[in-house]
């Protein structure tokens, strides 16, 4: 009884309760709801009449049947270059603010960066379209120029302007973290590198880069785990080509009605997703050495 | 060196055309007399406006995120209080797991999450309404909360506590008197932030839409209809300058806070 | 004699595995000022939050005032505390800073108002009553910490390391005025320090403390001039150690044989933390002279010069003995004509078996 009444005034015993409406909300929230996803994706739906028998077979037609392996293929894809796309363009950006603006200006900056961002996200995918359209901004510019004479049919309703399109979208979320770990390079380290003799190039290459490396690795998580669910993008300027893995998710549970399957589709994709999360994580410990 | 700072000019140029093409086109068609929207530009009006004013439906969807937005923010700003303040404050069992696995939703796709409610509810034989898109919107953003939260809280002297507590201050009091008022810009901030993200929010919000939408529900629906983006377009500028407004208010309320504590200032949101 | 304002008997702390403090007995004394002195790490902030309230021991007592401590938590504890960081609220104003612990008694307004300003009068803060607490300087937020503790007269302050984050000019003149405010109030001071000099020029008495234990509790002439193990004689001041072994006891004197130096007969109460265990000797710098011309003194040593440090008023001389392999030091005032010798010089040492301490 003393050492229960110790225990509750004990730290661990405070944290835990204070903690514990949001950890409750959590787990009634997200735990049991995904726990739930699982079960149905080993269930079968016929119309709307649910069978709570065991089957594998959701899974099997998830990675079996050619249209879900292709649209898997082209997610995954999509989801890589936009990735990339990101964080090469975000590199640069955070590196300019952090090494090339006044300190007080910073916040500025980084304000700036952030504003298009709240946009609302459904007008923002539809500008681009526009932007891309056949009579859209950019071919009416071009026209107008005189630099073509046909508008361009390339850019818009391929996988092309999907990437664009989500690259922008996730800028800002890269720029951060990256511009987190540049601030938190110490300048005296890059200044000692020149005094040993290093140029530029090889000062960036060896000191700035590992250093921040873990900022470039956050983003790269923060961008590709959340751009595979996205639906949105892929209909409005992705085309039948552009379509993505998580189209084909919202279809199962909407209008097909079969949310099993549905259910084993996103379940598929977490685990590739975070397959290979896991996998860059885990190339990076072993190739990059970045600050211990 | 000169060549260096002149690509970094042209690549940052670029760069901001890139990010801010959206946002710039998006008050030009809002203004533009055509009801088509491209280019090239016919005329000014206001009339795409004066549609919002009377649109019913839009008017009962705003209401609705609204209704939404302000739920989600005092509630995930209340979770986020209760969490931020844990973490920095009490070293408890697992607290890195629990962490860890409250502040998940922020890298999990938002069709995930909006999946995983659907399927609850259905199987559960809730009717899908504003309320379980609360939910959802509570749990996505309470990440957020909880980060911008938990700078707050640990910027915050642990000592203040202490000597407030021995000045002969009751826990409660202390909470009170020395803790909220120092963390309260941090408070503003995450829910400001909630409401925002809340209000934009589409995919949960689709997936757990009943028969009432949520303002971006609606704004898809008319996507659609190409007779309807003129005055989608002046809804979208009115939505960016809200948000805006708010941003700048919260950012105003986060650097009263450094100035208040007397913390150097450094970088902005996040 | 009056009972001790704060008695600790047996204390122990624990974090996890790790003992922060180990079998604390001390007793201060009512109005004392009173030192916890050491290295960083030897747990004399943990002692002080112990008596604060702030740590709860794992073993053992605390009685405040001849009342236990046991279950009273800080705000209800007579002691007040000025922190290290001075944890000045921020979002408060200097005299809503010091008004704070009467709030919280409820005490009437008139009062409140009247103690805050005689509080702020006294720590000469006299203007700066409205003063936003983050214009203040590091000087002016240890005054106002000082006055928040100070104007709820309490039985004890405690105070960690109050002066370690000003600079070296304004800690000086600190000291001097916390000792001066301390006679004024006459409240009990239990200060932490790591700063030797500091808790020399102003205690009444220090406990030296090392890895969470109690070494001595002595007045600071008695800690400088008879410490009573090797490990305090080092930490406070200078000293010389030559090794020493003990032959015979006769008596009230021991007879000695000491490095370099030679059998000796020595005074037993010059062991003076006890005769078990001894094994060296110390000696200070300052009671050892380098001997000019025709000097004498009641026993010399031939010794080489290794190392010369000029300070100004003094200098520091490293000697190297026959038979011992560390040089000593030697410390002399520079009076007028006397001549700073040379590295490599040859030098005669004096000394006498009076300045010898026998220490374990
Ligand atoms: N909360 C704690 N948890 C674990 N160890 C601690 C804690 N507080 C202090 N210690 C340890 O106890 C020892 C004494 O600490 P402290 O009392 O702060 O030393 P001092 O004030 O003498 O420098 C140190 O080794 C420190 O690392
Ligand atoms: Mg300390």
């Amino acid at each position: 009884m003393l050492s229960f009444q110790k225990w509750r005034r004990s730290e661990s015993a405070q944290g835990l309760f204070l903690i514990s409406p949001t950890l409750g909300f959590a787990l009634l929230l997200l735990a049991v709801p995904l726990i739930m996803v699982a079960a149905l994706s080993f269930w079968t739906q016929d119309y709307l009449t649910l069978d709570r028998t065991f089957t594998t077979a959701n899974y099997v037609t998830a990675w079996t049947e050619p249209m879900y392996q292709y649209l898997m293929a082209r997610s995954l894809k999509i989801s890589i270059f936009v990735t990339a796309a990101t964080v090469f363009l975000a590199y640069p950006v955070a590196y300019f603010i952090s090494f090339h603006v006044a300190p007080k200006r910073k916040a500025m900056w980084i304000f700036l960066i952030t504003i298009p961002f709240w946009t609302s996200y459904l007008m923002r995918i539809f500008l681009w379209k526009v932007i891309l359209g056949y009579n859209g901004v950019i071919n009416g510019s071009l026209t107008g120029l005189g630099i073509i004479d046909e508008p361009l049919s390339f850019i818009l309703y391929n996988q092309n302007a999907v990437v664009l399109t989500l690259a922008h979208a996730w800028v800002p979320f890269a720029i951060l973290p990256i511009f987190v770990a540049l601030e938190r390079v110490d300048r005296s380290l890059i200044e000692a590198a020149e005094d040993l003799g290093d140029s530029g190039l090889r000062r960036f290459l060896r000191v700035t880069l590992p250093l921040s490396m873990p900022g470039v690795i956050a983003a790269t998580i923060i961008v590709f785990i959340p751009t595979i669910g996205d639906y949105v993008t892929p209909r409005l300027v992705g085309g039948p080509n552009g379509l993505m893995i998580s189209n084909m998710i919202e279809l199962q549970f909407k209008k097909a009605n079969n949310a099993p399957l549905g259910a084993a589709l996103a379940i598929s994709a977490m685990g590739i997703v975070t397959f290979f999360a896991l996998a860059f994580l885990w190339l990076n410990r072993r190739y990059v050495r970045g600050p211990s | 060196m000169r060549g260096k700072s002149r690509f970094f000019n042209w690549f940052i140029g670029f760069f901001l055309l890139f990010l801010y093409a959206p946002a710039i086109l998006l008050p030009v068609f809002a203004f533009n007399a055509s009801s088509i929207v491209s280019f090239p530009l016919t005329g000014f009006t206001t009339e795409w406006f004066s549609v919002l004013l009377t649109n019913g439906t839009l008017h009962v969807a705003a209401r609705n995120s609204l209704l939404i937005a302000i739920t989600t923010a005092i509630f995930s700003t209340l979770l986020a209080v209760l969490a931020a303040r844990a973490s920095t404050r009490f070293s408890f069992f697992g607290r890195r797991s629990i962490m860890g696995f409250v502040m998940l939703p922020m890298v999990l796709p938002e069709i995930i999450i909006g999946v995983s409610l659907l399927v609850v509810i259905i199987q559960m034989g809730f009717e899908l309404s504003l309320w379980s898109i609360t939910m959802g919107h509570i749990l996505i953003c309470t990440p957020f909360c909880i980060a911008i939260l938990s700078s707050a809280f640990m910027n915050l002297d642990k000592s203040l506590e202490e000597a407030s507590f021995d000045l002969g201050q009751t826990r409660w009091n202390t909470f009170w008197l020395v803790i909220f008022p120092l963390v309260m810009p941090g408070i503003v901030a995450s829910l400001l932030i909630a409401f925002t993200i809340s209000l934009d929010e589409f995919i949960i919000a689709f997936f757990l839409a009943g028969t009432e939408p949520t303002l971006p529900v609606y704004i898809w629906g008319q996507l659609r209809f190409p007779a309807k983006l003129p005055s989608l377009m002046a809804l979208g500028t009115v939505l960016l300058f809200v948000s805006i407004g708010l941003l700048l208010i919260a950012d105003y309320f986060r650097r009263r806070g450094i100035r208040k504590t007397g913390i150097e200032n450094t970088g902005g949101f996040l | 004699m009056t009972q001790p304002i704060i008695r600790l008997s047996g204390l122990d702390k624990f974090y996890g595995d790790f003992q922060a403090l180990s079998q604390i007995n001390l007793d201060i004394k009512t109005g004392e000022f009173f030192s916890l002195l050491g290295p960083s790490g030897c747990g004399k902030t943990t002692l002080l939050r112990s008596i604060a309230g702030f740590e709860t021991s794992s073993a053992g007592s605390l009685h405040i005032d001849g009342q236990s401590m046991d279950g009273v938590p800080a705000n209800k504890r007579p002691t007040n505390m000025v922190f290290q960081s001075y944890a000045i609220f921020p979002h408060m104003s200097v005299a809503e800073n010091v008004a704070y612990g009467l709030k919280a008694r409820k005490l009437p307004k008139v009062e409140i108002k009247a103690r805050v300003a005689e509080a702020i009068d006294m720590v000469g803060l006299q203007g700066f009553d409205e003063r936003a607490s983050h214009a203040l300087s590091g000087g002016q937020r240890q005054r106002v910490a000082l006055a928040r503790a100070l104007v709820l007269k309490p039985r004890v302050l405690l105070l960690d390391e109050p002066l370690s984050a000003l600079d070296k000019k304004l800690r000086e003149q600190m000291q001097s005025e916390l000792r001066r405010l301390q006679r004024a109030v006459g409240i009990t001071f239990v200060l932490v320090t790591h700063d030797q000099e500091e808790a020399l020029t102003m205690s009444d008495r220090i406990a030296v403390m090392f890895d969470g234990k109690i070494e001595q509790v002595a007045s600071p002439q008695i800690l400088y001039g008879k410490p009573s193990t090797r490990k305090v004689a080092a930490f406070i001041g200078m000293m010389n150690f030559l090794d020493a072994k003990i032959m015979t006891t006769s008596g009230d004197n021991v007879e000695v044989e000491v490095q370099s130096l030679g059998k000796l007969t020595l005074p037993l109460k010059q062991a003076t933390g006890g005769l078990d265990g001894c094994n060296s000797v110390g000696v200070r710098p300052e009671m050892l002279t380098i001997l000019m011309g025709s000097q004498t003194s009641e026993r010399e040593i031939e010794a080489e010069v290794t190392e010369v440090s000029y300070y100004g008023d003094m200098t520091y001389y490293d000697v190297k003995l026959p038979a011992k392999e560390d040089p000593i030091t030697v410390s002399m005032r520079n009076t007028a004509g006397r001549k700073v010798l040379e590295v490599g010089a040859k030098a005669r040492v004096g000394w006498s078996t009076s300045s010898l301490l026998l220490l374990k």
